[in-house]
């Protein structure tokens, strides 16, 4: 019985350790701005309100940069997933010379650090012309999101017995025929997860977005966000608004596919 | 019938030698464009003096950025504390993420909604946790400040971001908390992958808890601990998305690390090519750092 409570202790502390910012976030975000800046702390509003997220919508251009997130992180899933379906179907269906180095050459890109990479790309991307739209963030991210999502989606098509698109191509089906009709059905719990994966990237994404956009045009909510700290006297029941509301998709998302993403990760550590 | 066979053998040839390559290849058109050839430019554009504004009277200048490097004074405050940083840390969230495993790898109920909460840190926006942790250290309505006064551990709110011995440490603290979760869930799944009957035995033979996560759990976690660490170290060093929000290196260059000062070098002073040295020295570092840290285990653990 003591064991038993200690047990549960200990994972109540843990949930807490994770939890409490989220918590204490939440709380300031419904505070009303007289109860916010209060000596000592009050630590519950005594009533609760949503006018710092009204005012965040109406009056500062939060709305325009979640439309840029959400162009950019759509974008970035269409093609980063149709690049990482193709590359993960040679990888996993294909036996050729020189497979290993090529999937090397997909892992090193995660190792550089981005400021050294941001540098040059802010050039290309000015030659380019497309500088400060969502274009040059969609090209980023799309590369950067395809390496860890072919790994995943490899994985899935592995998971899935040959025997299946041989079948389909005794029956007449090309390699491309099996992918699409056989093989894509029944991976796409695994797609969906990648896709997922690709979102959650690129809505995070801070370094690009904050050297490619310079204004409301092109701007992220990160960024946006970022701004706000300067532009303004720090407003906290804003800002925690505007953090509870891009936090929230990501989060919500991500439980939907932990399972499979905690799968991917581990798998390639425990085994590699 | 002829013919039939010739189209056969030739759909066999296309498919086995040249469809694979071509199902890489937008892959690999994206990798080039975005990645290897940056990487030429970068190479390029740290032997030259470069500012965006006239990129036409950008000029040669050798090895003149790197011995500019090694006497500015700045940089050898940022590589302070990048180690700092780094070693710090990596250490911490290691040593937090084993006790995190430990304490999950008990069997209790809702056992995997609490791992997938225990990874919500992991896919929060950086922005996002820089928001929750500026506001908590905030030093005149932090709630940190808050509780730490009423347990009677400081005397006075203090401005824990905005004062030069306390800034680089307070970012610390929440990457720190931002890793932890992380860890933890990879050290569980190398945890649940040793056999059951390893502990049994060992249990049989009459060893406590503390001597069978010494001589079973601990050297058949290591190889994941090795990989995972390498991949936070290569992470710690290169993100600095907390640092750039919480206090962009200040005040002063009391949080400076070197890809911020490489950051601020490019678009505050516009000084292109010093800033890519700077990022240049930053991967090379980055490399001998982790073959360093490679070289110890393969000495001290002789299994790698």
């Amino acid at each position: 019985m003591k064991n038993f409570i200690f047990k549960y202790f200990l994972i109540f502390i843990w949930l807490a350790f994770i939890l409490i910012p989220y918590i204490w976030m939440f709380i300031t975000s419904i505070k009303s701005p007289n109860e916010l800046y209060v000596f000592p702390i009050k630590y519950l509003p005594s009533k609760p309100t949503f006018e710092g997220y009204i005012l965040l919508l109406k009056s500062t251009p939060f709305l325009a940069y979640m439309k840029n997130s959400i162009i950019v992180a759509l974008s970035t899933v269409i093609i980063a997933l149709f690049v990482a379906i193709l590359a993960s179907y040679s990888f996993s269906r294909f036996d050729y010379k020189g497979k290993t180095p090529l999937s090397f050459i997909f892992l090193i890109t995660q190792m550089f650090p981005a400021i050294l990479l941001a540098i040059p790309l802010f050039l290309l991307m000015k030659s380019l012309k497309i500088l400060n739209t969502p274009y040059s963030l969609i090209l980023a991210h799309s590369t950067f999101a395809v390496p860890f999502s072919t790994w995943m989606i490899t994985g899935f098509l592995n998971s899935i017995p040959k025997e299946l698109d041989e079948a389909a191509q005794i029956d007449g089906c090309t390699k491309i025929g099996a992918l699409r009709h056989v093989i894509l059905p029944i991976a796409s719990p695994g797609i969906v997860a990648a896709a997922i994966y690709i979102f959650i990237y690129s809505w995070n994404e801070f370094l690009y977005a904050l050297t490619f956009t310079s204004d409301i045009k092109a701007r992220t909510i990160p960024v946006g966000l970022h701004t706000f700290m300067g532009e303004y006297i720090i407003r906290w029941d804003l800002l925690t608004a505007g953090g509870i509301i891009t936090g929230l998709p990501v989060i919500i998302f991500f439980m939907f596919i932990q399972k499979y993403l905690v799968k991917g990760l581990t798998e390639g550590a425990v085994t590699g | 019938m002829l013919l039939e066979r010739n189209k056969k053998e030739f759909i066999n040839k296309w498919e086995k030698r040249v469809l694979p390559f071509l199902l890489l290849l937008p892959a690999f058109i994206l990798i080039l464009s975005v990645v290897a050839y940056p990487i030429g430019r970068a190479i390029w554009l740290s032997f030259h003096d470069f500012n965006p504004l006239k990129p036409f009277e950008s000029k040669y200048v050798g090895f003149e950025n790197f011995f500019k490097i090694l006497k500015d004074k700045v940089f050898f405050i940022a590589l302070k504390n990048s180690l700092i940083w780094i070693i710090g840390v990596v250490s911490f969230q290691f040593i937090g993420g084993l006790i995190g495993a430990l304490i999950l790898r008990q069997k209790f109920k809702g056992r995997s909604l609490i791992r997938g909460i225990s990874l919500i840190p992991w896919v929060t926006p950086g922005i996002l946790i820089s928001i929750m942790w500026m506001w908590m250290l905030d030093g005149n309505y932090g709630i940190i400040n808050d509780i730490l006064l009423r347990l009677g551990l400081i005397s006075r709110y203090i401005p824990w971001l905005a004062q030069k011995n306390t800034s680089l440490f307070s970012v610390m603290i929440a990457d720190i908390w931002r890793g932890i979760p992380f860890f933890a869930i990879m050290l569980l799944a190398a945890m649940e992958a040793i056999p059951e009957q390893l502990y049994e035995a060992a249990r049989i033979d009459g060893a406590n808890s503390f001597r069978i996560f010494i001589h079973i759990t601990w050297p058949l976690i290591l190889p994941t601990v090795i990989i995972t660490t390498m991949l936070r170290i290569i992470w710690t060093a290169n993100h600095m998305d907390l640092i750039l929000i919480m206090t962009d290196g200040g005040p002063g260059y009391s949080s400076l690390i070197i890809p911020l000062m490489a950051y601020h070098t490019a678009y505050k002073q516009l000084n292109f090519g010093y800033a890519s040295a700077l990022a240049l020295l930053q991967g090379v570092f980055l490399i001998i750092i982790v073959s360093l840290y490679l070289r110890l285990l393969r000495k001290k653990g002789g299994m790698y």
